[in-house]
């Protein structure tokens, strides 16, 4: 028993330890903010998941750490609820910052939005306020 | 969906929001010592004494054992995903030309409520290729790492119809 | 309390810090205000994981509380920049 949770303790830590080095290399490689947010954005939030996963299997190993095990699922429900959420809000803020998506087709729906009918309507909409 | 919006009374409402608070405070200490357990009752009392009314509308009707049997198959669902967009991201930034064509895409969702809403959008964020930039009513403004289509119904079926089949079920 | 490291603690703990000095390459270079913010929201995250593999490796509880709170700090902080990006702090 000890040893089945060793190995899959430790083959979550590393796993989650590949996909961090994964989302590092991703957010250096990557032409814009928008494109290094994706790779940050998922590649920290599932490898920190599985690495606090990892050690929590792990600590499983000594009698009495059954509290580690909870907090550990703790801290990862808080990190999936609060990493996108938190790229989300950086993503909308560059853009209304005026950063310009790095695209090769132009492809830009937002654009649309903000050009003709979104700044105005609430701007407006804070005017009625 | 209309009954739904009915707001629970406020007791209900009250104590729905002491009981999530207490089970928040437990995993927050980890421990079931006499002293910590009166400190969580008293303090999540506290919390829930001022902010039930912007906590929780419905209190308890929100919980029926559908919902939790969906609740589960959302998020293994979304697990597998996840690995997958990790994947993905591992693919393209492992690859020397990185092969990719970004643009930000729009569509249209069928959800009516909030909280569907935002599930939907956090998970868009964390699956393959693709992340929500802003939800204005009920359309959604996607940053596409290997653009497709920019039709708003094709792009509906591609990124969100796995998951709003099951939302639909899951918040009904 | 002796510290026993094995081998794989040592090559996890390396991948981490190599993962860190990329993230922090894209927060040193930029080039915009965004791009730093978002390095050290990754930079946040990396190192609470770090932070609770090292607590099992020393042993110590409270490594997990303080992770969970520089997470959340993490967090607040990343939401404050937006705000101000988008011109509303």
């Amino acid at each position: 028993m000890v040893q089945i949770l060793t190995y899959l303790g430790y083959f979550l830590v590393l796993l989650g330890a590949i996909f961090l080095f994964l989302g590092g290399l991703g957010i250096v490689r990557l032409p814009d903010i928008y494109s290094r947010l994706q790779a940050g954005t998922k590649a920290s939030t599932l490898g920190a998941m599985s690495l606090i996963l990892g050690v929590g299997i792990l600590a499983l190993r000594q009698p009495g750490h059954w509290n580690w095990f909870i907090k550990a699922i703790v801290i990862i429900i808080f990190i999936a609820l609060s990493n996108p959420i938190s790229s989300h809000a950086l993503a909308r803020g560059s853009y209304r910052h005026k950063i310009k998506p790095w695209t090769k087709e132009d492809i830009d729906a937002y654009k649309d939005y903000i050009e003709h009918e979104g700044i105005e309507k609430e701007s407006e909409e804070i005017k009625n306020e | 969906m209309e009954k739904q919006q009915q707001l629970a009374s406020k007791p209900i409402r009250f104590l729905y929001s002491w009981l999530v608070f207490f089970i928040v405070w437990l995993g927050f200490t980890t421990t079931l010592q006499i002293p910590e357990v009166l400190t969580g009752l008293f303090v999540s009392f506290l919390l829930a004494f001022f902010y039930y009314d912007t906590f929780t509308g419905w209190g308890f009707k929100g919980i029926k054992l559908s919902n939790i049997w969906w609740s589960i198959v959302y998020v293994l669902n979304f697990i597998w995903l996840m690995i997958k967009a990790n994947f993905n991201v591992a693919r393209i930034v492992l690859t020397p030309k990185m092969p990719i064509n970004p643009g930000i895409v729009e569509f249209e969702s069928k959800l009516t409520n909030p909280y569907a809403k935002m599930v939907l959008a956090n998970s868009i964020t964390l699956t393959p290729g693709t992340f929500t930039v802003d939800i204005i009513g009920n359309r959604f403004y996607i940053h596409w790492l290997d653009v497709t289509t920019v039709e708003p119904e094709q792009v509906y079926k591609e990124i969100a119809e796995p998951f709003e089949k099951i939302l639909l079920k899951m918040f009904n | 309390m002796a510290l026993h490291f094995n081998l794989m603690d040592i090559i996890v703990l390396v991948i981490i810090t190599l993962a860190l000095i990329l993230d922090f390459y894209r927060f040193l270079k930029g080039p915009l205000a965004s791009d730093r913010v978002m390095a050290a929201d990754t930079m946040t995250v990396s190192s609470a994981a770090m932070l609770v593999f090292l607590g099992l490796l020393f042993d110590r509880y409270i490594y997990l509380d303080i992770a969970l709170i520089y997470a959340v700090l993490g967090f607040v902080g990343v939401i404050v920049v937006a705000r101000y990006l988008e011109g509303g702090v």
